[in-house]
């Protein structure tokens, strides 16, 4: 993962997206890290229905939880798999829903992997730290902006 | 991964494959890995043709796939794959020489879970499979089983 590609993180819980985002750091990621409380806002970033600044041609890797209000994970990785230029994104499910129907809708959508999120904070920060090491060693797509 | 899904390597480098089975063999100590010297070899299993050995029903399973391989290459392979309605849900993680821009959006347009280029310097190769391996041993990984009849 080179230094400019922007890791999306959808998170509604508070504490939760501060552990993924301190456990992310602290295995040495310096991307930006950018946050979501909702699909909707996430589907407008991507979809560029948004005036806030993102690159041209950019660099993005998605963790997405599948409860999210508005839109929810499966529809917003459905969506995203439907486009194109987007489809290239690796996206991973980090999420509590641990049920085989979720689950197997997810892969058969096209998420990357499929995470249950430990129950436990020490647990689930030693699991985002082995994510985020795993990161760092792996290429990441170009997409270009959806008009 | 906390169900028994079995690892598959499709890798024709002999050294390459043992620096990632043994890896792999330390830090998913549940995991049953097979090898798969080709393409063919990987693709007579999933899709239950040949000779050898062949894929279960309702098992589940994550494959590494190297691109450069005698008789079909990663990218066919990759491609039968993901236009099956079974097993298009098999996360596939490419495991490669070629650092190639180019060639990373194609192998991401074409479905793979994550690419992984294989640095050429040993250490640095060992520290990118040891990330693999603790990736993948993590409990909390959920891959489907794949059924139906190909």
């Amino acid at each position: 993962m080179e230094e400019n590609s922007v890791i999306l993180v959808a998170e509604l819980d508070d504490g939760h997206f501060a552990l993924i985002k301190n456990s992310l750091q602290s295995t040495g990621i310096h991307n930006r890290i950018q946050r979501f409380t909702d699909g909707r806002q996430l589907l407008d970033l991507l979809f560029t229905k948004t005036k806030e600044p993102h690159q041209q041609n950019g660099q993005y890797l998605l963790l997405m939880d599948v409860r999210l209000p508005d839109v929810n994970g499966i529809e917003v990785l459905e969506k995203i798999k439907k486009q194109p230029q987007l489809k290239k994104i690796p996206v991973i499910m980090l999420t509590a829903a641990d049920d085989s129907k979720t689950i197997e809708r997810c892969h058969d959508l096209g998420c990357s992997m499929y995470i249950v999120k430990p129950d436990k904070n020490e647990g689930f920060t030693d699991a985002v730290r082995k994510i985020g090491l795993f990161l760092s060693v792996v290429e990441i797509p170009q997409v270009s902006t959806v008009v | 991964m906390s169900e028994k899904a079995v690892i598959l390597v499709a890798e024709d480098d002999a050294g390459h494959f043992e620096l990632v089975r043994k890896n792999l063999w330390l830090s998913c100590t549940e995991n049953e890995i097979l090898h798969f010297k080709d393409g063919q070899q990987v693709l007579d299993f999933l899709f239950r043709t040949g000779d050898g050995e062949k894929r279960q029903q309702d098992q589940s399973y994550i494959l590494l796939l190297d691109i450069r391989m005698p008789k079909v290459d990663g990218q066919e392979v990759l491609q039968r794959i993901k236009q099956d309605r079974q097993l298009r849900k098999i996360p596939v993680i490419m495991l490669t020489t070629t650092d190639q821009v180019s060639e990373i959006d194609r192998y991401y347009e074409l479905g793979c879970s994550f690419y992984m280029v294989k640095p050429v310097n040993y250490h640095r190769f060992m520290r990118a499979v040891e990330n693999l391996g603790a990736f993948l041993s993590l409990k909390g990984i959920r891959v489907s089983s794949i059924n139906g009849s190909v």
